[in-house]
């Protein structure tokens, strides 16, 4: 499915393995997107036989529950079931709080005037469906994220913050 | 007042620059409806009955003339030449077209307007005791509080796509006009043992269709803390509120469900969480915006004036007005004056363009400029000298603005019910018509004394109908429009919620109904007891009663 990264439409080389198959061997992608059972229950083998590991969550996961596992996550996707659940934007701030450095994904619906958003709460990448990517083209997910150059926010990245500019302009 | 600065000019512009790309893709298909309501809903902009309604965001209930004049002018040239005051100190245009919408937004950027947040699932328009600033009980003023919070939560990237809407209040005064335990979040300012400003927290509270008081999360919050703590509770309820079902998707139920105790263990935990950013002077921010609410030079002025009491002596229908209208003022020689919006007969909230223009002309020449919105859908003038008065007077009379019922039983607040709202299941207005017609008369209304009557026209309760002494719930039953009608609701300090009285009553019985009530109220009060009094005296039981009493 398409991946926006920086504002552009890019390929995705995370890989989600059928859980039933077995993808515990060396044939198996290097880059595996995991759903959290699965990553819970082989997370350390597969670490262990030099996969690259990610974590898929739905978005009533405690994100406390994850940090133990910073370490070998290289990828965190966060489900986003509808447009108007806002969910993901609170564990994805709380994740980057907790430390976690690694990619940090929207999946789902989210459109392309939620893109700046996203970001700000800690956010790379969205990605959504192939439909989706239709209607709403590379272009508007540029043009949604240069709609707005300023923040009111403090503690939220991307944007220009109001406060600090309010305070240096002085 | 507060004044924008080159960055809150820039961001409103980018909004309204944001909200036109918006609409353009919305009418290309880029965004389909579903996309589509929660950005326009964001941008102040509903779809009604019969056509878009467009609110405009009145911060805190402040507004200079020149805001004033300019949304007269919107309200003509966009709209059908009147606009509607709403219990949230906003004002609503009924009639805009959709390809007006951002001209609209750009106009109102124009004076250091806009819509952000009056609708959709984040964090409102934030609301504040309509007399901050002048009013003689007052502790703080609550406005520079409520502009750090407009700024805060405008565009918040983590909170805009909540559980549901969210709305907060601030007061500052000894009274609470703000109506805080009925808020999301209701905050009030206070100071500790030790001389620190800082606020009692309260969340929870709500209306709607399962009303409750707010409970105290905290006793008192430090001011340099202020935003942190909000925003604890904030992601605490973007967390764990409810998205199964929309009527249990407000804090108060999560509040109510979790438990008092345990959602103030689970705020405290995350607030203990935030890392305090330093390099963002709080304290210096707020104390920036404290600057635009500095007192303005009030004149030195003799407490009374005999110019006011010579107009006092030889005019009744002044004296009536002055009696019922004005409130104390912190400065001797200055009050504050309400103007009426509930003229008898009227539609509460109600104001033509031309009404809005001379309530711009009078806070030009009256009230240095500066006007407020009141939850009860009134104006308010906060700076009139008492000796300008009787000049302020015959302007209003003029204007046919001068309606002496501030607080009094014609003094309805009214959500616009089946007449234009969506989710209305019955009319609201005129209901409030015909209890305004039925207690026109000036001396009668003094007599009954305080009363609050409010009126919904639907269980969403935008009437605010659970805290009215008497309130009226519209509701659609087989066919039909039925009134349920409940006793004994209070959203000051005293918090209450009303009770239900019985049976609906239908449209055409709902004033006599009122009017029974009224007279068997007035046989049986004691001397100096107004309707609450008597009704805490009597008990619900006895009250109803009277209510259902054949004659």
């Amino acid at each position: 499915m398409p991946l926006i990264r920086d504002g552009h439409f890019a390929g995705d080389d995370w890989v989600r393995p059928d859980p039933d198959g077995a993808f515990v061997d060396d044939a198996s992608p290097d880059k595996l997107l995991l759903p959290l059972s699965v990553f819970l229950e082989h997370g350390a083998a597969l670490a262990e036989a030099g996969k690259r590991l990610g974590v898929e969550i739905s978005n009533d996961v405690d994100p406390d529950s994850l940090a133990p596992w910073f370490g070998r996550l290289h990828l965190i996707s966060v489900l986003f079931p509808k447009s108007a659940d806002g969910r993901g934007y609170s564990i994805a701030t709380r994740l980057r709080r907790l430390g976690y450095k690694g990619e940090l994904r929207a999946t789902g619906r989210l459109i392309a005037d939620q893109y700046a958003l996203a970001r700000s709460c800690g956010f790379d990448t969205v990605e959504i469906s192939g439909a989706q990517a239709e209607r709403q083209p590379e272009a508007h997910w540029l043009e949604a994220e240069r709609a707005m150059s300023l923040a009111y926010q403090r503690g939220y990245g991307q944007l220009r913050n109001i406060l600090s500019a309010r305070w240096t302009a002085r | 007042m507060y004044r924008y600065d080159e960055f809150d000019h820039q961001f409103v512009r980018e909004r309204v620059a944001q909200f036109r790309g918006q609409v353009e893709r919305r009418l290309s298909g880029a965004l389909n409806e579903e996309e589509f309501k929660p950005l326009r809903l964001m941008n102040g902009l509903y779809l009604q009955l019969h056509a878009y309604m467009l609110r405009v965001a009145i911060p805190y209930g402040t507004l200079s003339s020149r805001q004033m004049r300019k949304l007269a002018d919107i309200a003509e040239r966009y709209d059908r030449g009147y606009g509607h005051f709403t219990t949230r100190q906003n004002i609503q245009l009924n009639w805009p077209k959709l390809k007006d919408v951002p001209d609209i937004l750009d106009e109102l950027a124009d004076v250091e307007m806009h819509a952000i947040q009056t609708s959709g699932n984040c964090i409102r328009n934030v609301t504040a005791d309509p007399y901050s600033g002048v009013a003689a009980d007052e502790i703080a003023d609550p406005r520079p509080t409520c502009e750090l919070l407009r700024q805060w939560s405008s565009n918040h990237p983590e909170f805009s796509f909540l559980p549901r809407k969210f709305k907060i209040a601030v007061t500052g005064a000894g009274a609470d006009r703000a109506v805080i335990k009925f808020h999301d979040i209701g905050l009030r300012i206070v100071e500790s043992d030790e001389g620190r400003v800082g606020y009692e927290v309260w969340a929870g509270g709500g209306l709607g269709r399962t009303p409750m008081i707010g409970i105290k999360v905290r006793d008192f919050v430090p001011a340099v803390d202020l935003l942190r703590y909000v925003e604890a509770i904030m992601r605490v309820y973007n967390a764990e509120g409810r998205r199964d079902n929309k009527y249990k998707a407000r804090i108060k139920i999560l509040v109510h469900e979790k438990g008092g105790e345990a959602f103030r263990d689970a705020v405290e935990g995350e607030f203990a969480r935030i890392p305090l950013d330093e390099s963002i002077p709080v304290e210096k921010e707020l104390a920036r915006i404290q600057q635009f609410f500095t007192p303005p030079a009030y004149e030195t002025l003799p407490d009374t004036s005999e110019v006011l009491a010579g107009s006092l002596a030889a005019q009744p229908d002044f004296a009536r007005w002055v009696r019922v209208n004005t409130r104390p003022h912190k400065a001797p020689g200055y009050t504050i004056a309400v103007i009426s919006l509930k003229p008898t007969g009227g539609a509460p909230g109600d104001a033509t363009a031309e009404q809005i223009r001379a309530m711009a002309a009078a806070a030009d020449k009256f009230s240095l400029g500066e006007l407020r919105v009141s939850a009860e859908q009134n104006i308010i003038l906060p700076y009139v000298k008492k000796s300008d008065l009787h000049a302020l007077w015959q302007d209003l009379e003029d204007g046919e603005l001068a309606s002496a019922n501030a607080e009094l039983i014609s003094d309805v607040v009214a959500c616009p019910g089946l007449d234009y709202c969506a989710l209305a299941t019955a009319r609201s207005i005129p209901i409030a018509q015909e209890i305004t017609e039925r207690f026109a008369d000036p001396a009668l209304q003094e007599k009954i004394g305080p009363i609050r009557i409010k009126i919904s026209g639907c269980i969403n309760a935008c009437g605010h109908h659970h805290v009215g002494d008497i309130g009226i719930l519209g509701l659609e039953k087989t066919g039909a429009e039925a009134y349920q009608i409940t006793l004994g609701g209070d959203p000051t300090d005293s918090a209450a919620i009303g009770e239900r009285s019985g049976p609906g009553f239908p449209a055409e019985g709902v004033a006599d109904a009122i009017e029974k009530l009224i007279h068997f109220y007035l046989e049986k009060r004691r001397d100096g007891e107004n309707f609450r009094q008597t009704y805490q005296r009597l008990g619900h039981n006895v009250m109803k009663e009277a209510l259902y009493a054949a004659h």
